[in-house]
């Protein structure tokens, strides 16, 4: 990988430059919460100044620029002799500045699903070939278990990569284009001095953690502890809303739904994200529902993210960002449950 | 700043996403709940293009309406339309019920696995449908008739509620007496009229020999069906890998997306319908 660094005025110039001709989607405060702390989402960006670089948690994740909640797969002309299928992406470029390490990982793990399977996903792949990444570094929150996670570092799956020390954003560059955006700002080859900082600011990251779960043996006790009594004590508080799959940057489930125009000439196939936590998730036709229970659906929740990817691809699919734990109304976080999992383990 | 010359690569248009459009050439009714549907790619070229095995399903969508997964039953060799068996349950296929030959539906696939018809060459094969089950097994059942020497003896057994609800009984006969298959039905409910056997699928057990060294068996129906029957399978010692069952779950994309099918830590549209069952004894909550 090559690294380079840029003054933060350059950056900003950068950033403006970028803007001319391109949607640039980044951190932007919107609202406050009941104890009056920002609430960040990732948005489209007027000015620099919008774009604030020291943003704690985005309360969504920008999944959603990737997999948009509400998404058109395809419309149909409908005429008397049949129809007329159009398919069309969404192929408009973007750049999304201040994604942090888990929110890229998170995106390397959606690709293993979308992009590296039997049916790649073109509607995905289409806006992530197109979508320009400039992740950002920054000390992990009291709540963040990304450590645990192995997703605290990014190596791939950007285009740029800044870590903030101090004048200068040290930065990490994966792609060319990612190369030739910087290229045409000013700016420097790494100096001994920027590695040194570099390496200060990634040690006292690093020892910043304080929220720690350990995963090791959490893929056997999905099915070792799968009739435990832990489910049904967070099960029964879950109130089947889905908000923690809407936040997450991993969740991908969804659903179909056709839509016919009153006055039957045109038809469309829309996606829209779902939850597995919601009620009919796996209801079939005669309202047979194989999962009934909020704390059966719940269960199968973890289950996917800490068991049955981790069978398909080796890791996780939680990246431990803890936004649905923030979002639950029921006070169920995956460090609770998980430590609650592990502790009938050893009771 | 201009666009970075990295911009609009385009990507692909898979055919699973784009499908197939195909006409409706024949709507039989079977009984008063089920239709069978022949259906014929429109395009020449597609439709010599298109293969499929043995259990394999397929996405069919009205547009405006849905889209839902059915079981191609007819015979892998039949290139000129794929049968599907339909039961009016919902809002699709109540509206497929409405449409008349001439009519335009969308097809994506095929997907999922299939029964390993190969892998039970020189061996007998025992095929049990329960009620709609028997959709899934007419393409392994055409295709052990076109292979008919490959196997052994072949017997199916076939459990419905009333003998009006029997389906593709009109075959029986020939499936008998061209294809040498031993077929055994029973109906949980009859009058006098009935002149076959009254009970469960299992009962048939009792009317047959089976070689647990030397078969395969393939299991379709509703869940509580086979888990009797492959427990009873079990008891008699036919390892569990050569037993074949056909789950099935809600499915909205048939491609390993959307979630809706996974059962433990597969999806039924990639690693599915077609598991054995050991595989399915290992899925947490499968039956
Ligand atoms: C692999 C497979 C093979 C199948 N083969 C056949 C077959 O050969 N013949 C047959 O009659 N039926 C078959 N089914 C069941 C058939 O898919 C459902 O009856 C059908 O989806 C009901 O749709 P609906 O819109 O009429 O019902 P509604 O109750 O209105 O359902 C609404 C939506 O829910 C989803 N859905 C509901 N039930 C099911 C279900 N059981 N499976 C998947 N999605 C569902 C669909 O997206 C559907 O559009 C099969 C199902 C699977 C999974
Ligand atoms: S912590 Fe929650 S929101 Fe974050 S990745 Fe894990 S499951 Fe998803
Ligand atoms: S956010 Fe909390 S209450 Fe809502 S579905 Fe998720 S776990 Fe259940
Ligand atoms: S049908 Fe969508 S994942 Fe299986």
């Amino acid at each position: 990988m090559l690294f380079k660094t840029i003054t933060k005025e350059n950056f900003r110039n950068m950033i403006e430059g970028i803007m001319e001709n391109n949607e640039v989607i980044g951190p932007k405060s919107r609202d406050r919460d009941t104890k009056g702390a920002k609430i960040y989402r990732f948005l489209k960006l007027n000015s620099f100044d919008e774009l604030e670089m020291d943003y704690t948690r985005s309360y969504s994740s920008p999944k959603n620029y990737f997999l948009p909640f509400k998404e058109d797969l395809a419309t149909y002309d409908l005429r008397d002799t049949g129809w007329e299928q159009e398919i069309r992406y969404t192929i408009h470029p973007r750049i999304i500045v201040g994604m942090r390490a888990c929110d890229i990982n998170a995106l390397l793990k959606l690709d293993q699903v979308m992009l590296k399977s039997q049916y790649p996903n073109p509607y995905y792949s289409a806006r992530r070939r197109n979508t320009v990444i400039i992740g950002l570094d920054h000390e992990p929150l009291e709540d963040c278990f990304c450590r645990s996670m192995n997703t605290d570092t990014a190596f791939h799956g950007f285009d740029l990569f800044m870590t903030d020390i101090g004048e200068k954003y040290f930065v990490a560059i994966n792609s060319d284009t990612g190369y030739m955006i910087l290229n045409r700002f000013d700016s420097c080859e790494v100096g001994e001095e920027d590695q040194l900082l570099y390496k200060e600011v990634r040690g006292r990251i690093e020892s910043k953690f304080k929220t720690q779960v350990d995963i090791t043996i959490v893929p056997e006790l999905m099915d070792l502890e799968f009739e435990s009594d832990v489910w049904k004590r967070w099960g029964d508080k879950c109130l089947s809303c889905g908000s923690c799959a809407m936040v997450c940057p991993t969740c991908y489930c969804y659903g179909i739904e056709e839509d016919i125009d009153l006055n039957f000439d045109k038809a469309t196939k829309r996606r829209f994200l779902y939850s597995c936590n919601l009620l009919d998730f796996a209801t079939v036709a005669g309202g047979h529902n194989f999962r009934p229970e909020a704390h059966i659906r719940l269960k199968y929740r973890y289950y996917h993210q800490f068991r049955g990817f981790v069978e398909a691809f080796n890791q996780s699919l939680c990246v431990g960002c803890n936004r649905c734990g923030k979002a639950c109304l029921a006070g169920i976080s995956p460090k609770a449950v998980i430590d609650d999992l592990i502790g009938t383990e050893k009771r | 700043m201009s666009k970075p010359p990295d911009f609009n690569r385009q990507t692909i248009l898979m055919q699973s996403e784009r499908g197939f459009k195909s006409e409706i050439i024949a709507a039989i009714p079977l009984t008063a709940k089920e239709k069978l549907f022949h259906i014929r790619i429109c395009d020449p070229c597609e439709r010599e293009n298109f293969t499929f095995l043995p259990g394999q399903f397929i996405m069919i969508e009205l547009p405006g309406c849905g889209e839902i997964p059915i079981s191609i039953s007819s015979s892998t060799s039949n290139k000129e339309f794929l049968a599907l068996c339909i039961r009016n349950v919902g809002k699709v296929t109540g509206m497929l019920h409405r449409l008349k030959a001439g009519a335009i539906v969308g097809i994506r696939g095929p997907f999922g696995t299939h029964f390993p018809m190969e892998k039970m060459t020189g061996y007998n094969v025992l095929l049990m449908a329960g009620g709609l089950g028997i959709a899934p097994l007419r393409a392994p059942i055409y295709w052990a008739n076109n292979h008919r020497s490959d196997y052994k003896d072949i017997i199916i057994l076939y459990g419905a509620k009333e003998p009006e609800q029997i389906l593709f009984g009109y075959q029986f006969e020939e499936w008998r007496t061209i294809y040498n298959l031993n077929i055994l039905t029973i109906v949980q409910k009859a009058d006098k009229r009935w002149p076959g056997r009254k009970g469960i699928i299992t009962d048939l057990f009792g009317d047959i020999h089976i070689e647990p060294d030397n078969t395969f068996a393939i299991v379709c129906g509703p869940p509580v069906m086979f888990k009797f029957v492959c427990a009873h399978l079990s008891t008699l010692g036919l390892p569990r890998q050569r037993m074949f069952v056909s789950l099935e779950r809600r499915m909205h994309c048939g491609m390993g997306k959307c979630c809706r099918c996974n059962v433990g830590s597969t999806f039924t549209c990639l690693d599915g319908p077609v598991f054995d069952y050991w595989t399915v004894m290992n899925l947490k909550e499968a039956i």
